[in-house]
């Protein structure tokens, strides 16, 4: 026993001195998780909207509600039709709103009226959502002011379970938290293996008493011990700085990523075994954990856009369970009781590849 | 007693189609100081591999204190101390950490063989705090061999310890090798350095895998067959292309300042009929005369009995 505990203690010096693994370790993952949470936001917010001819109440008025909702920044009161086209061309506005003139008169006299909205089709997805905002808004502003005597109306009304304010980065949280994890795991798992027949000193530890199996259990915890740290950080980040709120159990979390940081052990050491060159360890990693978490977990693409063969090679990447496990905990607040069937798909794939790694562990060179 | 025997050992690498060992036997007597001597690329790391039960040889049988290499694999991993040819410790960790943690991990202390390592500790004890890998190289060479003392070896296993390290460093080693003998540690040690081994009690030359030879290197020398040469004149380089020219002259290379040579036959004569020839080739102040041979000298002759080494093989030797 004492011999393990040197041996872990050794690889937290290693850890501790190496300034770049230390970055990797807790830089990385806090970057990463304010970058997807922030910048890679699928909401569209500050759109520049030009406003035409608003000149009377009615007008006025729906204008006041636009200003005062978060998504719009009013850049333009009041824009001459000629001139539109060209702050369009210099991307200066991403959607006009034009009134006719008479717009109140024809609202309350005729009892209808048009205005146009013009938006920027060279990018569909967010002139879409420009028009759903502003419609939105003239929809609400015509109920407020003319309540129900228009007649007989469907009035949907919305609600986002689970994120009600369509908080854009409370998908992203457990997606994230997935691909780093398995990202810093694997690597530094299987490139601290390696480093060791690089530099030689698997040689010596092999002519030892030491039995070779313990080397990869002592590779391992520290690898946890430290990823455990890692996950606390990513949670505090994801609740202070992205305001994400967590619904369910906290230990059932750190319970199930605990399962899951010992699949992405599993997987580095797998590697370690297979390679001989840190290069190779590294490359493999990313390359063979970043691509299918990011594709084939659903966090990026819904699964559910994709061809069936493609979805059932999804089955077998161990993020796909961990991001459906962290969803239904985190964000829907769900107990063990919801997520037991992912959790032993989880440890069935983890208990597979731990065995093959172990197994596959060369007590020779 | 034999403490480690090698019955017939082979070893390919490649699926077979490179041979690094060939059928090597010999023996290291218990508490003796065997030298294994050969260039770059002869086998010896294979050898120790194959020693050190890192690898499975294809044939033959080895023991280590009468251990079997394949079977016993675990005691042995246990009572040999090896040092391989790269520095092979934890560069960024203290002289003091790679010790205590080598000693952790054979199960002991730094203290309770400290009489063992206690001469070559003192020398890098100042540098207790200093990182392994800002070591200089003689001292990486103390440390690493203090790392495979710690647990009080029976069998030492030194690949290559002094390859990379300035002379007065390699002699320090040796002379902390031969005061372990004392101690009754049978060392096992291979360098490609042929200076290194007349240190030996016992040298085995080996070469593309195969042993040429294995006795003591007084013993060596003596089976040398012939008289051999040595010779210099002003212009070292034409007076080597002018005795290779001749006939009656069996062997010539360089060596350090001269060529050594020898004749096809032992006759004085044409000791009298070479200087002859020099001078009619226009070589001024030419210095001839008989010397012993030395290891190098054996080692190019049983390398290469009968036939021409080339310019580039000889200087891998050298």
């Amino acid at each position: 026993m004492k011999q393990l505990f040197v041996f872990i203690r050794k690889e937290f010096f290693h850890v501790f001195r190496d300034r770049r693994t230390l970055l990797i370790m807790f830089g990385l993952p806090v970057v990463q998780i304010i970058l997807f949470g922030f910048a890679l936001s699928s909401e569209v917010k500050n759109i520049r909207l030009g406003i035409s001819n608003a000149e009377d109440v009615s007008s006025r008025q729906i204008v006041n509600k636009i200003k005062s909702s978060s998504y719009f920044l009013v850049s333009e009161e009041n824009i001459s039709e000629g001139v539109i086209e060209s702050e369009f061309l210099k991307g200066n506005l991403t959607a006009v709103l034009v009134f006719p003139p008479q717009f109140s008169n024809d609202l309350l006299h005729a009892g209808a009226a048009t205005v146009q909205i013009i938006t920027d089709g060279s990018d569909p997805n967010i002139a879409k959502t420009v028009v759903n905002y502003l419609t939105n808004i003239i929809t609400a502003y015509q109920q407020e002011s003319f309540g129900v005597a228009t007649g007989y109306r469907i009035v949907p009304e919305i609600r986002m379970l689970y994120n009600e304010e369509g908080n854009g980065s409370l998908n992203f949280i457990p997606g994230v938290m997935a691909l780093i994890l398995m990202i810093v795991c694997t690597a530094l798992t299987s490139v601290s293996i390696v480093k060791e027949k690089e530099l030689g000193t698997m040689e010596v530890l092999l002519v030892s008493p030491f039995r070779p199996i313990w080397v990869l259990i002592a590779k391992a915890i520290p690898y946890l011990m430290l990823s455990l740290a890692n996950f606390t950080v990513i949670l505090l980040t994801a609740v202070y700085v992205l305001n994400v709120e967590v619904k369910g159990s906290v230990p059932l979390l750190f319970f199930e990523t605990m399962l899951f940081i010992i699949t992405c052990l599993s997987l580095g050491l797998l590697i370690s075994n297979a390679t001989n060159s840190q290069q190779t360890a590294l490359l493999l990693s990313l390359m063979a954990m970043m691509l299918p978490t990011i594709i084939f977990t659903g966090f990026m693409m819904p699964l559910e856009n994709m061809p069936v063969p493609f979805q059932v090679i999804s089955n077998i990447i161990p993020s796909r369970w961990y991001f459906l496990i962290i969803k239904s905990v985190m964000l829907k607040g769900l107990g063990f009781e919801y997520v037991w069937k992912e959790t032993l798909v989880l440890a069935a794939m983890t208990i597979g590849l731990l065995t093959i790694a172990l197994k596959k562990f060369k007590t020779t060179l | 007693m034999e403490t480690v025997v090698l019955d017939h050992i082979s070893k390919t690498y490649e699926k077979g189609t490179v041979l690094a060992v060939d059928e090597v036997s010999f023996s290291v007597n218990k508490g003796e100081l065997f030298g294994l001597i050969g260039p770059d690329g002869a086998g010896k790391t294979s050898l120790f591999r194959i020693l050190t039960t890192l690898l499975s040889a294809d044939s033959g049988r080895a023991s280590v204190a009468g251990f079997d290499v394949v079977k016993d694999y675990k005691t042995i991993r246990r009572i040999v101390g090896y040092m391989p040819g790269r520095f092979s410790l934890y560069q960024d960790l203290t002289v003091k950490e790679n010790l205590e943690f080598f000693a952790a991990l054979f199960g002991t202390t730094v203290e309770a063989n400290y009489s063992l390592i206690k001469s070559i500790y003192e020398q890098i004890k100042p540098f207790n705090d200093r990182r392994a890998g800002k070591l200089s190289g003689g001292m990486k060479q103390k440390l690493a061999l203090c790392c495979a003392l710690i647990h009080k070896p029976q069998v030492l296993l030194l690949d290559e310890p002094t390859t990379g390290v300035d002379v007065v460093s390699r002699r320090e080693f040796w002379d902390m090798l031969k005061s372990l003998k004392k101690e009754g540690i049978t060392i096992l040690v291979s360098t490609p350095y042929m200076d290194e081994a007349s240190l030996c009690e016992r040298i085995a030359l080996i070469q593309s895998g195969k042993i040429l030879s294995v006795n003591t290197p007084d013993g060596i020398r003596r089976a040398y067959p012939v008289k051999l040469y040595a010779a210099k004149s002003d212009n070292i380089y034409q007076l080597l292309m002018d005795l290779r020219a001749l006939e009656w002259i069996e062997h010539c290379y360089a060596s350090g300042e001269y060529l050594h040579f020898n004749f096809v036959s032992d006759e004085q004569n044409l000791l009298a009929g070479l200087e002859e020839y020099a001078v009619s080739r226009g070589h001024r102040h030419l210095v001839v005369r008989e010397i012993i041979p030395d290891i190098e000298d054996c080692f190019i002759r049983l390398m290469n009995e009968g036939k021409w080494l080339s310019e580039e093989q000889i200087h891998a030797i050298i």
